[in-house]
């Protein structure tokens, strides 16, 4: 441990520390400019300049990059320091007047403007390099580099041209304290940062605010680390080591005796509906888009705005977006009408603006849901009946210059109405999640009108697939909402478990008998069955039939050359019986 | 028979899992098609018997519709493919025996296709009533003919 | 009368004559036969009429062994005949049985047959065009001929039959049983056929050289290939009707190296021995595609009279659709 006086206050501090580091634990403010605690310091601003009074000498030295030694004393705001610090600070500000954190370390020192000549009031950049060894150092592409010697030093590309090297992860511009770095998307390339509901968000994140479990992943297409091989930022900020980029993605085999589908369902692609608008219209959002804006912990901290920064003074909400439509689908989501009325009420709650409701009907099925429809209507939602025909901005009137104007029937008036809102929110419906089709092959699910998976009875089996073991819970068997999903959730669970409770498996009734004493061992049959259920037994001269393997199709009865064997419940005798009846009326 | 007075009984065999199901839902639906099939439920088209369809054809069916999944959605795999296997030669037997191998029809009618079990009832009613009546009452072998040429 | 020896009848109807040959056939054992029943109505060996059995007095023949089909109206009234004067009636051989080779006829009718033989085969000289008639007049006399149906019966279609011995013809082995079952009165139940009932491959010395699983990638008639005398037929891609006949022909055509081609008729358990076959074959095709399955079963030369070679008119369709006559 190293002792040292900061101000005149006693610090210990760990042997290697630095100045900064014991000065910020004295509670000491030093400013800094070029510093950043996971890059290595460099001492280019010279900012964080202090006197030192060391072995007999008394030193101005720079307390980023300077250790601190055993009985050192350190002043950080004497007279020479401040004296030295302020020169620095002017000479900073002729080189880069518009760097706004220097600017404001200037006004904290009383520096009003620079003696210097400013060569260029626009300039940003403070050459304090912290771009040049991010580049370097975490990410480990070296692309940028100082350019130049004096006052022509630059930050820049080999010979200022687009780099190779360059991998585009914008972590210049995230290290850049003084926004001199700006990234634009030149050429409509991605940049690294995975774009998610209004806003960028980062390689190593939580999948969604109400995770479960609350425990961030990496995201291996967008981080660093596993393009160049550098940065893991993440695991040198982690106190608790907990970041481990050598994990590897595992394949798991488990068996199970039951298993329950809850693949979910995906939202409908409003683009789907160019008539809407959404896509080339800043201020038409879907659902889910206005779920992550008003989100207290979303990009405007729960500020409903627009594109422009504004709050908007009339929302439109349309009801049944890919639901209830024979273009696109059928059948009724059942949940866009409920979560409608709450993004109503919250935009009634956070914002002044008129709030309009598109709807065909208003389907408010559940325990309350009528209730909360009336509430709203004595909050003074404006519900429009009829279906929105189009969103478009082609304004008619000066009214609607710059505005969404919605075009809608609306059937109690009977008149065609333009309806013009600063904000557009698409109520989209539910549809089967992406993997849905492979699910339905893997398991042999069969799949209802809709395309959403069938269950085996609607009223008897409701969560019964039509294979045994295999249950269904939530949206993947048809629109529902959160109750419903929870509901059929647990009688899923209870359905498993009373199959592991039990201990064993009830067979299929209706399976296929060989009797030995027709059968001639042909072995036409063994080679039929696609569950292996069949074997030739050579030394009895027969086929037998395992009873456990055998599902009851009947193929090998029907091809059963000599009448051997039969299928239970399905019996020739009976198949022939029934025909005959039929031709008895 | 009366040609125009000719309503085609029709027998189908139609699979638990889907052409069933299918049957079901156009019931279910309220759809309306024509009623002249009669339907016999069997777990998979694999089951259907060759012996069935000719003891159909022989009661008096004048045709006979086998459907179940569609090729790679059988309940049991591949119960289908051997059904298709047996109507491609059992219709080309049946030809032999004098039956128009449009009397003997294989369709795939999913769980959901309710629409399509609707269609095929219609259309095959439609062509049977073309076709006219089977009338193998000569083939029923109470006794000999004694036809005179 | 009870220390006299039964009275046994043979009779032939729509059959080529190796039924009576199999009785032949039993060589020495006949002459047990003949010690041990009294033979009173043969025509292809013996001088009897039909007016002998006529004056017969009812029940009075223990057993009738009657071969061949039935096809024309003559053949039906002897079958009544034999049916009333006997205690017993076996439908003797496949004729009998399901109708045979003859009742491959049933592909056809009476006036396609008249016309092929009376007209159209080339070694016909028939220039007034004459077929034959039931009634015909010359020189004052009324000339009758039996009636020629469109279709071949088996024989229990005309008459009750009380057993089957099947086969083409029937092994001596099944005779020899039947006999003695019937002299010792060792009977099975009315209808039965008195031979095993699982099908040939039970016997068949070629079953256990069949693959783990049994699929027909092409079909081949059996002049077209080298035919490996071990290996199962159908393995070798060769139409077997063996899984589908019922067994106790003493496996003749397969040791002989020719498949089975069906002459004992199903087994008790199958209503019609040629779908059943085509189901069983048609299931082991080995195509998924319906181009493929259409190419194999079109390599398939005809195949009703390929599946229904000896039962056509005891299967459930009996015969081709008869149009209506003008």
């Amino acid at each position: 441990m190293v002792n040292l006086t900061i101000d005149g206050k006693q610090v210990e501090v760990d042997e290697g520390s630095t100045i900064l580091q014991a000065a910020k634990k004295a509670g000491a403010r030093v400013p800094t400019l070029c510093f950043h605690p996971v890059i290595e310091p460099y001492a280019a601003c010279r900012v964080c300049v202090v006197e030192v009074a060391f072995r007999g000498k008394n030193d101005l030295l720079t307390s980023c990059n300077t250790k601190a030694e055993e009985g050192m004393d350190v002043r950080t705001a004497s007279e020479r320091a401040l004296r030295a610090r302020r020169l620095n600070v002017e000479m900073l500000l002729a080189r880069a007047p518009a760097a706004e954190p220097l600017r404001e370390i200037a006004k904290e020192l009383g520096i009003e403007k620079t003696r210097f000549p400013v060569k260029d009031p626009d300039e940003k950049c403070i050459l304090c390099g912290l771009c040049v060894r991010a580049c370097e150092q975490i990410v480990g592409a070296c692309a940028i580099s100082f350019i130049e010697r004096g006052t022509d030093r630059h930050v820049s590309t080999p010979f200022g041209e687009e780099s190779e090297a360059c991998i585009g992860c914008t972590a210049c511009a995230h290290f850049c304290p003084t926004g001199a770095i700006t990234v634009e998307d030149k050429y409509g390339r991605k940049v690294i940062h995975d774009e998610m509901y209004l806003g960028p968000t980062t390689a190593i994140r939580v999948p969604t605010r109400q995770a479960v479990p609350m425990v961030p992943f990496i995201d291996k297409e967008a981080c660093i680390h596993f393009k160049t091989g550098e940065c893991k930022v993440c695991a040198k900020v982690c106190d608790r080591d907990a970041v481990n980029h050598e994990m590897e993605d595992t394949i798991q085999e488990i068996e199970a005796g039951s298993i329950i589908i809850a693949s979910g369902f995906k939202t409908f692609d409003a683009r789907r509906i160019p008539a809407y608008g959404y896509g080339r219209f800043p201020n038409i959002i879907t659902a889910m888009e206005f779920e992550r804006l008003v989100n207290a912990s979303g990009p405007t901290g729960g500020k409903v705005l627009l594109a422009n920064g504004e709050e908007p003074k009339a929302v439109g909400i349309i009801h049944c977006v890919g639901s209830r439509d024979e273009n696109y689908h059928a059948y009724c989501s059942r949940v866009c009408c409920m979560y409608s009325l709450k993004f109503a009420h919250l935009l009634g709650e956070k914002t002044k603006a008129t709030i309009y409701d598109f709807y065909i009907d208003m389907r408010c099925f559940g325990k309350g849901y009528e209730e909360f429809y009336h509430r709203l209507l004595k909050e003074g939602t404006k519900f429009v009946r009829g279906r929105v025909s189009e969103i478009t901005t082609l304004a008619l009137t000066e009214k609607e210059e710059g505005k969404l104007i919605i075009r809608v029937e609306d059937t109690l008036l009977g008149a065609v109405r333009r309806i013009a809102v600063d904000m557009a929110i698409l109520a989209v419906g539910m549809e089967p999640s992406i993997d849905h089709n492979r699910l339905a092959k893997t398991f042999n699910i069969s799949c209802s009108q809709d395309t959403f998976f069938l269950e085996r009875h609607p009223k008897l089996a409701p969560v019964s697939s039509f294979s045994d073991g295999i249950f269904l819970a939530g949206t993947c068997q048809g629109p529902k909402d959160i109750p419903d999903t929870v509901a059929q959730a647990g009688a899923a669970a209870a359905e498993a478990l009373a199959l592991a409770d039990l201990g064993k498996v009830e067979l299929e009734p209706i399976t296929a008998v060989i009797d030995d004493k027709l059968c001639s061992g042909c072995q036409i049959c063994v080679g039929l069955c696609p569950f292996t259920a069949i074997t030739y037994k050579k030394d009895e001269g027969h086929s037998e039939i395992n009873d456990a393997l055998c599902k009851g199709c009947g193929t090998c009865v029907a091809a059963c050359p000599s009448g051997a064997s039969y299928q239970k419940h399905f019996r020739d005798e009976q198949i022939f019986a029934e025909i005959e009846g039929i031709f008895l009326i | 028979m009366n040609q125009e007075h000719f309503e085609p009984r029709l027998i189908g065999f139609l699979c638990n899992w889907c052409s069933y199901t299918g049957a079901d839902l156009a019931g279910t639906a309220r759809m309306v098609y024509a009623p002249n099939i009669r339907i016999i439920r069997v777990m998979c088209t694999g089951r259907v018997d060759p012996q069935f369809v000719l003891k159909a054809f022989r009661e008096g069916a004048d045709g006979v519709l086998i459907s179940g999944c569609h090729p790679g959605d059988c309940h049991y795999q591949e119960g289908n493919y051997k059904a298709m296997r047996r109507h491609k030669l059992l219709s080309k037997v049946l030809e032999q025996f004098g039956i128009e191998k449009e009397r003997f029809r294989l369709e795939w009618v999913s769980a959901s296709e309710g629409t399509k079990f609707q269609q095929v009832c219609n259309e095959f009613t439609e062509q049977i009533r073309g076709l006219g009546p089977l009338n193998l009452n000569g083939n029923k072998g109470e006794h000999h003919e004694q036809r005179q040429a | 009368m009870s220390n006299a020896k039964p009275k046994v009848a043979f009779y032939w109807c729509a059959s080529c004559g190796g039924c009576e040959e199999s009785i032949v056939d039993l060589a020495e054992d006949i002459l047990k036969v003949v010690a041990a029943v009294d033979i009173v109505f043969w025509p292809v060996a013996l001088d009897f009429k039909k007016k002998d059995v006529e004056a017969m007095p009812d029940k009075s023949i223990a057993v009738s062994f009657i071969n061949g089909g039935i096809r024309m109206s003559e053949q039906e009234e002897m079958a009544h005949l034999l049916r009333r004067k006997s205690q017993i009636v076996v439908a003797h051989g496949a004729c009998a049985h399901l109708g045979g080779i003859p009742g491959l006829a049933n592909f056809w009718n009476k006036s396609t047959i008249f016309r092929t033989v009376y007209h159209t085969t080339a070694s016909t000289d028939n220039p007034n065009g004459t077929e034959p008639q039931p009634k015909t007049s010359l020189d004052g006399y009324e000339l009758t001929l039996p009636v020629f149906w469109d279709t071949v019966h088996p024989l229990d279609d005309i008459i009750d039959v009380d057993y089957y011995l099947p086969g083409c013809a029937p092994h001596r082995d099944l005779i020899i049983n039947a006999v003695t079952a019937i002299l010792e009165g060792k009977l099975p139940p009315k209808g039965s056929v008195l031979a095993p009932n699982k099908s040939c491959c039970d016997d068949c010395e070629r079953n256990d050289s069949k693959p783990d699983k049994l699929q027909i990638k092409e079909i081949k008639r059996p002049h077209e290939v080298l035919l490996d005398p071990k290996t199962c037929f159908l393995a070798q891609g060769v139409i077997c009707m063996g899984p589908a006949t019922r067994g106790g022909c003493g496996e003749r055509c397969i040791n002989g190296n020719m498949p089975c081609r069906g002459c004992m008729g199903p087994t008790d358990q199958v209503y019609d021995q040629g779908a059943k076959f085509l189901s069983a074959f048609a299931s082991i095709l080995d195509a998924n595609d319906e181009k493929d399955i259409e190419r194999l079963v079109d390599s398939i030369v005809d195949p009703a009279g390929t599946f229904y070679r000896f039962s056509l008119p005891s299967s459930i369709l009996k015969r081709k659709k008869l149009e209506a006559v003008k």
